[in-house]
């Protein structure tokens, strides 16, 4: 096929099963914290709930678009649009899968890979500072600016840390193209471990796995590090003078940012793509069996419901994810689904994380949080990069 | 192909390289720059400098100008006045401007007359294991050098920046 | 293949840049943008130098570049604490009031 063609399609499916995940991962992130909280979480909207992204997204279209008349109207317009659109660029380097047959040949899961992937990935999130900085410029109100200032801070106090953990897996892998870097992870040791990241000799990378996701938090401004936008602090933070889609945009910049952080988490720790244990011990029927035992323990809770409408809906959960673990089954789609499903299955655990983290932790204060980024993360990070390298270079 | 991507994003630089000299608030100065260096590493791209082009998004465009704006906010020194200038200078300015342009350009042209064209592709030597290497054998000294000197750089940063003792 | 782009017209753009920056230099009166002149000026040098680099095949070019860099990098760090430091004493950024030692 045409490749200009075929990176169309593969952006647009790209492009829409990201939105879809945005809103969906926040509709996930309630219902998680609702439950850590002993409570239920969204569940009028439709049936568990699931209709509450569709709900926030009408109610946040129709609401009132106001532009206060003291900003500056130019900064204060490009901020939103800038901050989205950092955020949804650095999803196109990420690999989501091998090589797969498309009618007119062979095609990767990946919109394009380029030769220096992972600059790419730390270039994009290097410049989205500026959407934050200038959200909190053009407000002209103390409280925005003071917030944008202390988020921009946090976010370049960072990236240090976070790039120093990024090449320590790069001198073990040798390359800087994300699908090289993934390929480099195939195979396993003693036939069962598999050989990622952080299980890879010379040097396991554990530490830099720790400070890359601990980084990652402070990149993305999720709690712990999330001062700079705590509802009860700052009014707002910089999105204080921001209403309906603007705000909508920067909320979908930082769930974005959470993918793609979790993408590249497990790109280049935790091996991609690539399955946990070898094809040859069954590692294909894991995402079938998966999917029947969801459906088992639906169709079980759907049969001794807990409330009334469950012995409605969930046996047609249940029947969704039999549907599922029968197309996993199938032997065309299985060299695009198995992939992908590890994909998904590795980061979604990351995502999880993330909310679960966010349900647990308190945050920190700022003085705190800017003292552990240059006094305890940048030396460890250089430290495990030294060591790393070390290794490397001894034994290799 | 080449010659379109090389015509819109040159146009892109210049364009925002006359706001940067134009604009009278310093934050619209300081957004045009980080135009200009954004339109740059497209062109380091199209010239086979592909780490180079990374290293200018990450370096000037996401950390440099990131110090601009903070200090530029933190002042809030607000939009410049603009003077009178001499007449003599208003005259004389943009004709001379114009010429120098044109012998820069003269000169350019003729300097190397029997040079290649710049396609994509043409130069393979630009990635980081080519920068890389040659950084760290041929360039070790002032690799080194440099390194003292951030080192300094940051000292003085903190040392002016700090509060005064009493 | 498609028709390359002459080499010269890097060289012209950079010219071109170049003298922006020292329209900037010289013509204005705040001192930051003074300052972001000079990196205007910086820039187009890089791009010079890069576009040699394609020229005579080498990655001596990407080098000197990648120094320009890093010591635009530190002169901007110092300058900036600079500029902070006199802002804080005389309270103004226009370089035509700070041209004397006296206060």
């Amino acid at each position: 096929m045409n490749f200009f063609l075929l990176s169309l399609i593969k952006a647009v499916v790209v492009a829409a099963v990201l939105v879809t995940t945005l809103a969906y991962l926040q509709w996930v992130e309630r219902k998680v914290i609702a439950h850590i909280q002993v409570r239920m979480g969204p569940s009028r909207v439709g049936p568990h709930g699931l209709l509450q992204p569709l709900a926030d997204v009408i109610k946040l279209i129709t609401k009132e678009d106001l532009i206060p008349p003291y900003v500056n109207k130019f900064l204060y317009l490009a901020a939103p649009f800038f901050a989205i659109t950092m955020a949804l660029l650095s999803i196109s380097v990420i690999p989501f899968g091998s090589e797969i047959h498309v009618p007119g040949g062979t095609t990767w899961m990946q919109l394009a890979d380029l030769n220096i992937g992972i600059l790419f990935v730390l270039a994009v999130s290097s410049v989205s500072v500026y959407g934050i900085a200038l959200a909190g410029w053009a407000s002209n109100n103390k409280y925005a600016l003071l917030g944008g200032l202390r988020s921009s801070a946090q976010m370049i106090s960072y990236e240090l840390p976070l790039s120093m953990a990024v090449a320590a897996p790069l001198l073990l892998a040798n390359s800087l193209s994300l699908r090289h870097i993934v390929e480099g992870q195939a195979g396993y040791y003693l036939g069962f471990i598999p050989r990622w990241s952080i299980f890879q000799t010379p040097m396991p990378q554990i530490f830099s796995f720790i400070i890359f996701l601990i980084a990652a938090f402070a990149e993305t401004n999720r709690v712990p590090f999330d001062l700079p936008e705590a509802e009860n602090e700052l009014v707002a933070g910089f999105h204080t003078e921001y209403s309906s889609m603007k705000f909508a945009a920067f909320f979908m910049a930082e769930y974005s940012n959470m993918i793609t952080v979790c993408a590249i988490t497990t790109t280049l720790f935790l091996g991609g793509w690539l399955p946990l244990w070898p094809a040859s011990a069954g590692s294909n029927y894991v995402p079938a069996i998966v999917f029947l035992l969801a459906g088992a323990i639906s169709l079980y809770h759907g049969l001794n419901p807990a409330r009334r409408l469950d012995r409605l809906t969930l046996p047609v959960v249940a029947l969704v994810f039999f549907v599922i673990a029968a197309v996993f089954l199938i032997p065309v789609l299985k060299e695009a689904l198995l992939p992908l499903f590890w994909f998904a299955a590795k980061t979604g655990a990351l995502l999880f994380l993330f909310i679960w983290i966010r349900g647990t932790l308190p945050r920190f204060r700022y003085d705190q949080l800017m003292a552990f980024a240059w006094k305890f993360m940048f030396p460890m990070a250089v430290l495990n990069l030294l060591v790393t390298g070390l290794l490397v270079a001894l034994f290799s | 192909m080449d010659v379109i991507l090389f015509l819109i994003f040159a146009a892109i630089a210049v364009v925002c390289g006359f706001n940067v000299v134009v604009q009278s608030h310093p934050i619209a100065s300081a957004i045009s720059l980080i135009g200009v260096m954004g339109s740059l590493a497209v062109l380091y791209l199209l010239l086979g400098a592909e780490f180079l082009a990374a290293a200018q998004v990450i370096v000037y465009a996401g950390a440099i100008m990131v110090l601009f704006v903070f200090v530029i906010m933190l002042l809030n020194a607000g939009a410049e006045i603009r003077k009178g200038r001499a007449l003599l200078a208003q005259v004389l300015g943009i004709p001379l401007l114009f010429t120098f342009l044109g012998l820069m350009a003269y000169f350019a042209r003729n300097m190397f007359p029997g040079a290649a064209d710049v396609r994509f592709g043409g130069f393979q030597h630009g990635t980081a294991a080519d920068v890389g290497r040659a950084l760290f054998t041929q360039y070790l000294l002032p690799f080194e050098v440099v390194s003292v000197l951030i080192l300094i750089a940051i000292l003085g940063a903190v040392v002016l920046a700090q509060k005064e003792m009493e | 293949m498609s028709a390359g782009v002459p080499l010269s017209w890097y060289l012209i753009l950079s010219a071109v840049l170049f003298s922006l920056g020292i329209a900037g230099f010289i013509l204005r009166r705040n001192v930051i943008t003074v300052f972001m002149s000079i990196e205007l000026m910086l820039n187009a040098v890089n791009l010079s130098f890069i576009t040699f680099s394609y020229q005579l095949k080498q990655v001596n070019g990407h080098i000197f570049s990648f120094f320009v860099m890093v010591v635009a990098a530190a002169e901007a760090a110092v300058g900036l604490a600079i500029i902070l430091t006199v802002f804080k004493n005389r309270s103004t950024l226009n370089i035509d009031d700070v041209s004397s030692m006296k206060k």
